[in-house]
């Protein structure tokens, strides 16, 4: 870098693997951004792409991510706008040759640079690593991972902002990596544009805040907001979040001009507490942010300013997630009329037990839930309403037997003609079995891991 | 009202804060945060984790552990062994503990009146 910009933008354009596709296209074309970040990899996403890998080599990646850089790759190009995700999946060089095609047709070739980071992938070193005693403990219960060790499908630690770092110092356009974090995906260019240090722990800390707003898009700027939901304007074309940083680690939370939704303290504060542990101690790879320090402040229309961060030194660890088959389940749901719709729907409950029972089917879990009474906030929500227009009920079984699982699908539909009356809502036909693929947190020392940087010329 | 003895005033979480939720494994959190600032202290002193326990009753199978960010004006409450297994194992409609968030917005209250005039807090119907 010669010159050092006294503001940089960074533009959420998916917050989720399946989110608006159009978003990032507006977050790229709508208004001036230097970054754009995009989220795809949920915890159990890595397993599906695993499993897609084993059937094709050259899969394993977000698909999503290819047509959406063929869409966006000039513009990105011609207005130096760069581009961070965690697209690749367990295949992120797959994914960067996928991309290269694409700049290739678009005539880019050797006019940008693609950068791949890996490293995360563990699931090739599991046994040395359990016979060297890193036992992967569950988080949530303890066990050793040992415990599971043969249905395990995927295993990824989760690696933050330095990788990047260097594929953006190494001149690359666009970065593509397997499971880094959330945050790292908006850190990484902060630390690229400021020249941040390895123990600046307080502009870490607020580079990772600046990331854990804007990761879940628009759930920032307006969508899925409680605070006077009523009143936010054109959720229809929803605006996703950009922020503004400077190189003291104050920014401000925006979104682009003329886009609905709406960025307010209410907003930000919603999304600051989502998924939030211990406040003093939001643990990623790179620091631990205390967010008892952020300060907001109303900056003007859409506009919150955040200062104030402070963090501490990051941790030895990093995060591992392991994804492990867990049997089946299916749910099956039907619908009763008025009136006593929900004491017909209780009456199916008790008759398709029965029928579980006499059938000798045996399952972990079983759950039934009368949807329109219960089934959000259980007892909480009171007696029902006896003279409700309709009920839905909603009755799923969980365990290892695939056939028990597969026979309870196949005893929805009777009731219909052999239970309570005025029931609808089967359509969609035999519910599906699903098989369960669960996910095993687990901390591993950082000296286990050894991210790779690739920054290749198209 | 008008009532010598009724010197406190039950109000709804509804009326004082707003709230969003979200999972770890076979956790829920919630965030509760005041809608104006001046209701954090009555947060603060009356959503206790044991009463949030109390509140959700038998939908939280484990603890209840609460943190503070006065900052934002905030709590945080972990509600352990509250969503089914978690993740793909629940067999819940929620399984991501997303309307844990209202569920916590259905709880009362006592304010003293004096209190609750001060903060301008509306005084409910009946």
């Amino acid at each position: 870098m010669s010159t050092r910009r006294e503001t940089i933008r960074i533009a959420c354009g998916q917050g989720f693997w399946g989110d608006m596709l159009d978003a990032p296209v507006r977050q790229v074309t709508e208004g001036p951004i230097d970054y754009l970040m995009l989220d795809y990899l949920a915890e159990v996403t890595m397993s599906i792409m695993q499993k897609q890998r084993a059937r094709d080599a050259g899969a394993g990646y977000a698909r999503d991510f290819v047509p959406l850089m063929r869409e966006i790759l000039p513009a990105c190009v011609a207005r130096d706008i760069r581009v961070t995700a965690n697209a690749g999946g367990v295949n992120p060089e797959g994914c960067a040759e996928a991309v290269r095609g694409v700049a290739r047709e678009l005539g880019l070739g050797g006019r940008l640079k693609i950068g791949t980071v890996t490293g995360d992938d563990i699931m090739g070193r599991l046994d040395e690593l359990l016979e060297r005693g890193v036992e992967l403990r569950n988080m949530d219960t303890g066990e050793p991972l040992s415990k599971v060790r043969e249905r395990v499908q995927s295993a990824n630690a989760y690696l933050g902002a330095w990788p990047l770092v260097e594929a953006l110092n190494r001149g690359a356009r666009v970065v593509i990596t397997g499971r880094s974090t959330d945050t790292g995906l908006t850190l990484a260019p902060l630390i690229h544009e400021f020249g941040w240090g390895e123990n600046d722990w307080d502009v870490l800390a607020a580079g990772t805040v600046a990331g854990h707003i804007i990761e879940c898009g628009a759930q920032c700027s307006g969508g899925n907001c409680q605070y006077e939901w009523q009143t936010i304007p054109d959720l229809a074309g929803v605006g996703f979040p950009i922020v503004e940083a400077g190189p003291d680690g104050s920014f401000v939370v925006t979104k682009h001009d003329g886009t609905g939704g709406r960025v307010s303290v209410p907003s930000v504060k919603e999304q600051l507490v989502y998924e939030m542990g211990d406040p003093v101690a939001y643990i990623t790879p790179d620091c631990v942010a205390d967010f008892t320090t952020i300060q907001l402040a109303d900056a003007g229309r859409d506009r919150v300013r955040v200062s104030g961060i402070k963090g501490r030194p990051a941790t030895e660890f990093l995060k591992v997630s392991v994804s492990y088959s867990a049997g089946f389940k299916a749910v099956g749901t039907l619908v009763y009329a008025w009136p006593d719709a929900y004491a017909k729907a209780r009456a199916a409950d008790q008759i398709l037990r029965a029928r579980l029972e006499r059938l000798g089917l045996k399952f972990d879990h079983t759950l039934t839930e009368f949807v329109g009474v219960n089934s959000t906030h259980g007892h909480l929500a009171g007696e029902p309403d006896a003279d409700a227009p309709e009920v839905q009920l909603r009755i799923g079984v969980r365990g290892e037997d695939r056939k028990a699982v597969e026979r309870f699908t196949k005893e929805i539909a009777p009731l219909i003609l052999t239970g309570p009356p005025a029931v609808t809502g089967f359509a969609g036909g035999r519910p599906k079995v699903e098989e369960i693929v669960a996910y095993w947190p687990a901390l591993i020392p950082k000296t286990e891991i050894e991210p790779r940087v690739e920054v290749a010329e198209v | 009202m008008g009532d010598l003895f009724n010197i406190f005033m039950k109000v709804k979480l509804l009326k004082l804060a707003h709230a969003r939720s979200g999972d770890k494994g076979d956790t829920a959190n919630v965030g509760l945060i005041a809608l104006r600032e001046e209701f954090y202290p009555v947060l603060a002193r009356e959503v206790t984790a044991a009463r949030v326990k109390e509140h959700y009753g038998r939908l939280v199978g484990g603890e209840v552990e609460r943190f503070e960010l006065p900052n934002l004006g905030a709590l945080n409450f972990l509600l352990h062994e509250s969503l089914g297994g978690g993740g793909t194992l629940s067999l819940m409609t929620d399984a991501q503990g997303k309307t844990f968030s209202t569920a916590l917005l259905r709880m009362e209250v006592e304010v003293p009146d004096d209190e609750a005039r001060a903060l301008g807090i509306e005084i409910p119907n009946g």
